[in-house]
């Protein structure tokens, strides 16, 4: 199961067409939006998902957020890869 | 390290529903709109939906769905569309298409549209052509949607399901991945405005509802990769009644042509609540204040089966027009729910109206003309 989730993670992941993230002033803070739907962010995952340009790969990403966070970078991986699998099943990620 | 995807809960509204015109090309015997729509003259212009869009993210929304009638009606949609995005809004069109070549929609993805729902009303050009009574809107609507995909736009597939088209459910979600779309929504027809007017044209059988489920969760797994289906039971043959809106007053608002603010889009078929207006009141004291949003907010309007009920949190009571429309009391609880006293009656009219053989739409605004679809004998059999 786990490794299903993970193949459908694009090497480069990028948000698919009519996602975006955005900054919710009135409550202060990052969400992720697309069509019917709204998902707070929080920093972590905000930034991995700032990083989702289709040019970076998924090792780079964790080697960015392993430079901005003291965890190890193994923990860091699972999380990265974690949260590109859920939005992945949310057909969140541009295939 | 830990990153929650699950958010917040939100007490402010997420949703806008703008709907920009009550004009529409189309006529689907199944609209919502109220029988007696809002005039042209009474529109309101792009400078105030544009300062409704402001104090719409001040109040704390993140989507605005433009809609009608046919937003494409609106000779200044560009300029709505773009005002929505200036505001930083996910900026969600919904259409017939017909009104929308290929250089207005280019130009609408230039303004900072995110996202199409384009409406199908069946799988072949005969039969779609027939429901929204205009010759020729399938063809535009195919070719439509593949420009929205081509530019890049997300595009979700919405068709509103009924007695004439519910047995294509699986061949529809094929048309919508063909298509390209990323997500398709089987809506079952809702029986406000006209469409209560076309009910018994309209209403399927228990067994065509039943095929359809299982017919959909059957193809789901196919389309797990590229599609997102979204399919409702429809509440005359449900059990427990949905949480309509999120609740009355917790999620979205709707502003109706002339600028009413509306907790919900069927809300002004309840008499005596009284509606604000955009031209008169900000949008943050409608929410908070008017009559109309305190009305069935929270809890305490509720009378028996919901005021004791472990789940009136959950679905609200369901829906406040329904309550009405068939136990003749909004506060009611949604007949939909299988405690409400009306629960057996609503089944009983479902399962009385789906049994007519012949289906007989009455078009809006087609003056005295029927059409007629007959319904081959092995459906009507199912009848219950």
């Amino acid at each position: 199961m786990q490794d299903k989730e993970a193949s459908q993670v694009p090497v480069c992941p990028r948000l698919a067409p009519g996602v975006r993230l955005h900054f919710d002033a009135t409550r202060d803070a990052w969400v992720l939006l697309g069509p019917e739907r709204v998902i707070e962010t929080e920093g972590p995952a905000n930034e991995i998902l700032r990083r989702c340009d289709g040019r970076r790969t998924v090792t780079q990403i964790v080697d960015e957020l392993a430079g901005l966070y003291s965890a190890d970078r193994s923990v860091i991986a699972d999380d990265v890869n974690d949260l590109l699998a859920e939005l992945a099943a949310k057909r969140m990620l541009a295939a | 390290m830990n990153v929650p995807l699950a958010g917040a809960k939100f007490p402010a509204p997420l949703g806008l529903l703008a709907e920009l015109t009550h004009r529409c090309p189309l006529a689907c015997p199944y609209c919502s709109n109220p029988l007696a729509l809002e005039n042209r003259a009474d529109e309101l212009n792009a400078a105030t939906w544009s300062r409704v869009f402001r104090e719409a993210v001040a109040l704390g929304v993140l989507h605005v769905h433009l809609s009608g009638g046919e937003p494409a009606s609106r000779r200044d949609l560009l300029e709505i569309a773009g005002a929505a995005h200036d505001v930083g809004l996910y900026t969600n069109l919904i259409t017939s298409s017909v009104g929308l070549d290929a250089l207005r929609l280019a130009r609408l993805k230039e303004v900072g549209l995110d996202h199409v729902q384009l409406s199908l009303q069946d799988i072949d050009a005969a039969s779609a052509d027939r429901i929204a009574d205009y010759a020729g809107a399938h063809a535009r609507k195919l070719t439509s949607a593949r420009l929205v995909v081509e530019l890049g736009l997300a595009l979700t597939i919405n068709v509103v399901i009924h007695r004439a088209n519910i047995d294509h459910v699986t061949a529809l979600v094929e048309l919508a991945a063909v298509l390209g779309a990323g997500r398709v929504e089987i809506a079952h027809a809702q029986y406000y405005g006209w469409a209560l007017h076309n009910r018994c044209a309209l209403m399927p059988t228990w067994a065509q509802v039943h095929q359809a489920m299982l017919a959909v969760e059957q193809i789901r797994p196919h389309y797990a990769d590229r599609l997102v289906i979204d399919l409702v039971v429809p509440d005359y043959y449900a059990r427990r009644p949905k949480a309509c809106m999120g609740g009355w007053a917790r999620r979205s608002l709707n502003v109706t042509p002339s600028g009413r603010v509306l907790p919900c889009h069927a809300a002004e078929t309840i008499p005596g609540l009284q509606f604000w207006s955009v031209r008169e009141h900000p949008l943050q004291a409608i929410w908070r204040d008017s009559p109309a949003f305190q009305a069935f907010r929270g809890t305490e309007w509720m009378t028996e089966p919901c005021r004791s009920c472990a789940l009136r949190e959950i679905d609200f009571g369901g829906c406040r027009c329904q309550a009405l429309a068939i136990a003749g009391d909004a506060r009611a609880a949604d007949p939909a729910c299988e405690l409400s006293p009306h629960h057996p009656r609503m089944l009983a009219l479902a399962e009385q109206e789906s049994s007519e053989a012949d289906i007989r739409y009455s078009y809006r605004g087609r003056g005295q003309r029927i059409e007629t679809v007959a319904v081959s004998k092995e459906l009507s059999d199912f009848g219950i």
